[in-house]
Parts: structure tokens; sequence; C-alpha cells
């Protein structure tokens, strides 16, 4: 749309009615004055990690492996093996089911395990985020997962077996407002 | 019951619901108001002693003080202030409360707008900050922030809410706090910005896109996921809030602005938009975002905030002055569209009075209502009950609480039990005049 067009079409809104609030009726076109960038270029923010394991990169952990990073850590805040943490922070061993609407909610809440893999590595540690290595975030996403029993021992965490692990509310979750989807 | 007319000069105010709440026609005229008031023999009673003769002040003798360049307010409105949940700024969240108590009209100045920052205030430098729109559309796309001065710009005022406003109403027991303390994660801002729309429109979106994810610039680079039906429909990437750059405990240098939806997912700092076939189950939307319902079961993508209302004068920590007219007024808002209508009630819901809504009443933002009340010095419980145009109504604490269910153990009020609380909200008058939170 021409500039001449863009301005014509603002007394046509509203001959339409249509107030400043629905203005996609405007449908103003910008100046186009985004510059073109590659996903490649986007890489360093594009850490998201979805529920069927887009975005987990290469490596892999276990729970052994990620026992020590934890306690140096994550331990200050989150409390040694996942117990009594720092006051104002909840436990990060949680419930298997969620019995009362107030029980407190932590990683076994989630409805996918990756969601677990995403916050450590977009966020923790809280006073240096982005300073683990990927496979330090696969052990100690092994780690925690194995604290709350939701993997075992030895297993290992990797692209293809953490989207795989069952998490105990999966089935649980409702949709609210399927219809604004 | 109407109050007689006596001297045939004042019209009568119509009584329209128990306990005295009068007509909002009564709101048109003082004077009518008034001269109804006096009918009933229930004037000013606690200030109508003699006025003392008028002398000149100190300030009316002197010049005053320089102008700044920046205003504050005066110094007897220090006490206006947000309370705060973590004032030694621990390693942890911090939220800032409005206080409605203290506050009228529409607009919450943007100071003391609401906020909850998940890791402290990012120091964001605008000339660096970027926007980039990419994932699943037809040409990525990088924004700075004089590039999105130059584009085509919307003003709207809009309320933000957190999904955990109200929360210390999960309670069993009405806790004995504020408006501010209970309702103080709710503000209202004018906000203007780009539609998203419109970059959208810049960058083309491959059909398979659903979803998008928003995603801050702060340390945690705090993500949730939203429709790309809302998105083209009305959400904004704000750039001034109330008419000067947003605050950086809102957002600075830009903010999402999604009108009606839950407050955490108007993602602030906002750098990053990234299309998608599926939502990206965030950390927020996956734990405390999706509340537990009754059963065991839980709800996911509550993306609205749901009709409501609540009275902001008088409430809880003010006193009633005396038997005689007030007026009760508070705010609505709906995260559906317009209000269209409040009922207010003096008696605990026994009856209902229609309130007068100021104008112009706009969707997704606070629409201040005003009911006239003669108060006649006896126990009264003031409510207020919003409808939205879409004909939702508000619930009463019975009608939530039957669907919602309460928290099972003591509730702080800086605590959040639950989410997405929007029944009504009582408070009760003794007959002293102390106001308290109860349920009704």
């Amino acid at each position: 749309m021409s500039t001449r067009n863009l301005l014509l079409s603002i007394p046509l809104a509203l001959a339409l009615g249509s107030t400043v609030l629905g203005s996609a009726a405007l449908a103003q076109q910008g100046p186009n004055l985004g510059k073109p960038i590659t996903e490649a270029d986007v890489g360093a923010w594009n850490l998201d990690v979805l529920s069927d394991g887009t975005g987990l990169p290469a490596g892999s952990g276990t729970p052994a492996q990620g026992a020590p990073i934890y306690s140096q850590k994550c331990a200050v805040c989150h409390g040694e093996k996942g117990e009594k943490p720092a006051p104002g922070y909840g436990p990060m061993i949680g419930l298997h089911e969620f019995k009362t609407i107030d029980a407190p909610k932590t990683v076994t809440y989630y409805r996918y395990a990756t969601t677990l893999f995403d916050v450590i590595r977009r966020s923790m540690p809280f006073p240096t985020p982005k300073t683990l290595t990927n496979q330090e975030v696969y052990a100690l996403t092994a780690y925690i997962l194995s604290i709350n029993k939701l993997i075992g021992e030895n297993d290992v965490m990797n692209a293809q077996t953490l989207p795989k692990v069952k998490m105990p509310m999966a089935d649980n979750f409702i949709v609210r407002f399927p219809d604004r989807i | 019951m109407t109050t007689r007319k006596r001297n045939g000069e004042a019209p009568p105010v119509e009584q329209v619901a128990g306990n005295g709440l009068l007509h909002r026609r009564a709101l048109l005229g003082r004077g009518i108001m008034l001269a109804g008031a006096a009918a009933t023999g229930a004037g000013t009673s606690s200030t109508s002693a003699a006025a003392e003769p008028l002398k000149e002040d100190p300030w009316s003798l002197t010049m005053g003080s320089i102008s700044l360049p920046r205003q504050v307010p005066s110094r007897f409105e220090n006490h206006v202030v947000r309370t705060l949940s973590n004032p030694n700024h621990e390693f942890r969240n911090s939220h800032g409360r409005t206080p409605h108590h203290l506050l009228h009209g529409t607009i919450t100045p943007a100071a003391l707008h609401f906020t909850i920052c998940h890791s402290g205030l990012p120091d964001i430098d605008p000339e660096k900050h970027r926007l980039v729109v990419h994932g699943l559309v037809k040409e990525p796309k990088i924004f700075s922030l004089e590039d999105l001065a130059r584009y085509p710009m919307v003003t709207r005022p809009c309320f933000l809410e957190c999904g955990g406003n109200s929360a210390p109403m999960f309670s069993k027991e009405p806790l004995q706090v504020n408006a501010q303390a209970i309702h103080g994660l709710v503000s209202n801002s004018e906000w203007t910005g780009v539609l998203l729309s419109t970059l959208l429109e810049e960058t083309g979106i491959d059909p398979k896109a659903k979803w998008f994810l928003a995603e801050g610039a702060d340390s945690l680079a705090l993500h949730r996921s939203v429709p790309v039906k809302k998105g083209l429909d009305d959400a904004m990437i704000a750039l001034y809030q109330n008419g000067e750059r947003i605050m950086p405990g809102n957002g600075y240098p830009m903010r999402l602005l999604l009108p009606g939806y839950q407050g955490n997912m108007n993602i602030k700092h906002v750098r990053r938009i990234k299309l998608l076939d599926q939502p990206a189950m965030s950390f927020y939307e996956s734990k405390t975002y999706s509340q537990i319902i009754p059963g065991g079961k839980a709800w996911l993508f509550h993306f609205l905030q749901e009709v409501k209302s609540f009275i902001t004068q008088p409430s809880f920590g003010h006193s009633m002055k005396g038997p005689g007219t007030y007026e009760v007024s508070g705010v609505a808002y709906s995260g559906t569209g317009r209000i269209a209508r409040v009922m207010v009630s003096a008696d605990g819901g026994k009856s209902w009075g229609q309130a007068a809504l100021q104008g112009p009443v706009m969707p997704q933002a606070f629409t201040r209502f005003r009911m006239p009340w003669r108060w006649d010095g006896q126990p009264a419980v003031l409510q207020s009950r919003a409808w939205d145009e879409a004909g939702n109504v508000q619930p009463t604490r019975a009608e939530f609480v039957a669907v919602r269910g309460e928290a099972s153990a003591p509730v702080s009020p800086l605590g959040f039990p639950n989410q997405h609380y929007n029944a009504i909200t009582s408070w009760g008058i003794d007959n002293n005049g102390a106001i308290k939170h109860v349920y009704a």
C-alpha cells in the first residue's frame, strides 16, 4: 500500500466505524524498515526448546554428572539434593499428585520435561544465567529429574530421551480457552 | 423508599437498594443529592460545626519553591506509594502494588503502575535494543527502536493484570488487608505503539504458524506463548506509557501488549518474536500461570483476565466520617471487552442498585463506576459486581469457590495459592465507621 492509499484508508476506516482499537482495519503498512536477518544470526538468542524436542542441542548428561554441578551452582538457593531451599525459594523436589489447589508446584508439575532443560539454559543460575554448557544443562536436567524419581539414576538425557520422559501431570492439563488458539 | 420533597425545589432522590443506595441520577447534581440528604435529616452531622473565620496561610504570603524539570507530587502525598515485596533486592522476584485506595479516575500514574520484576530491572540502552521477528515467517527481520518510531502508531487505554492479582482472596478467612494488598497487581495506562500485525505484514507469515513466542531482554529471557490469532487481532509493540517512554519496570524500551490477556504474557523489554507451529511450553506457562483446579487437574493457557470490579472508595483502611452522603466508587474491567454494567450493594448482596459508569467506556480498560450512598451509621456491607458486553458476569465469592476451591493452608498477603481470582470483594462497615474485609 502506498502512502497515498494509507492516508485514504484512514477516513475510510473511520467512516466504517472503526475505532483506534479496531485499527487492524487501518491495515497500517509499515515503512519497511526491518532489516533482513538470517536464522543463523538469530542463533545466540534462539535458545527455546519445544516439547517435541525441537531446539535441543547435541550433547548428553546423567544424574551422576549433574550432582556435583547442582551442589556447586544450584544448591545455594534450591537446597542440597533439592531439599531445604533458601528462604523465599520453593523446593526442587515436588509432588506427583496435586490434590489441593494450593499444592506447591515445581518440576514435577511441568507437562513436559523439555521445559526443565529450557529454563535452566535460558535463566539459570540466577546470578549468572547462560553460563552453563549444553553438557552441564543436560546433566543438571538429568539430576533434577532423577531426584524427583522421574527417570532412573543411570538414565542418560539427550535430544532423543528427554522429550520421551513421562511427567506425572502430563495428562491432567485442560486448555482453558481453546477457542482463542 | 424514596426521600420526600420538602421545599418544592429539589426533586426527590430515589433510594434504589437497601441500606441507603441512591439512584445514580443523584450524581448529576450535588444540589439534588444534598437536598435529598437534608430532607431525611441525615446530613453531614459530624462536620456541621460552624466554620472558623478565614485567615491567610503562610504559603499565601511568600513566593513558592522552584519548578522542577520533572514534577514530583506534593510532600503531603508521600504516602501514596507502591508496596514492595522484595525491598532488599534479594535474588528473586519483586512485586510493586498499586495503591488503589488512594487513587481516583481510570489512568494509573506510571510511577504507581504495578510491576512484577522476576530478575530486577534490566538497564537497557534503547539504541542497542533490537526486536527480531523470525521463525515461521517468510523473511525474518530485525527492528531498532528508531525504526519502530517511524511506523504508524495507535494509542489506547488498556489494563494490565497479573494472573495472580487478588490471590489473597483464595484464603478461607478474609485477610485484613487493603485494596492495594488484594488487588494491587492490576493497573491501567494509555499505551502507544506499533501493532504487531503491521510488523507481521512486513515479515510475512508461514501458514503453518499457529503460535508465537515473545521473549524479553531481561536476564531470565522470560518468554511466553501467544496464539497468532491474538497477534493479528490487537497485539501491540508498545513504546509509550501515558505519553512518555515506558517505565523500566513496565518494559522499557518496548513491551508486548496483549489487551485483556494475563499480565505475564505481555512480555516486557521484548526482543524476540518467533512464530511457531506449537506453543513453546515455557517455564511460566508450564508452572506458575497454569493453575490447579479442584480434583487434581489443571488449567493451561488461561489467557483471559475475566470480568472484575472492586470498590476503592470507601475501602479497607478508610474510615467513615459519620453518617451522611458518600460516593461509593471503584474500577471495573474485563479482558473480553467493554464493561456493560456495574451493580452496587450496601447490604451484602441482598439488594442491588445500578452504578453510573464514567465514560467513555473503552474495551479492556478501567471503567470508573460511582454510586451515591447515604450511610445511616449502621453496619453495612459494600459490594460491586460487573457485567461485560459479552454478557459475562463477575461471580459471587460463593459461586467462584464452588468451581475453583479455596486454599487449604493459611494465605500470606504476598502469597499466590492459585491464580485468576475475579469474584466480588466485600467491605464491611461497622457502626463506628471502621471498614473491614469480609466475605459476604
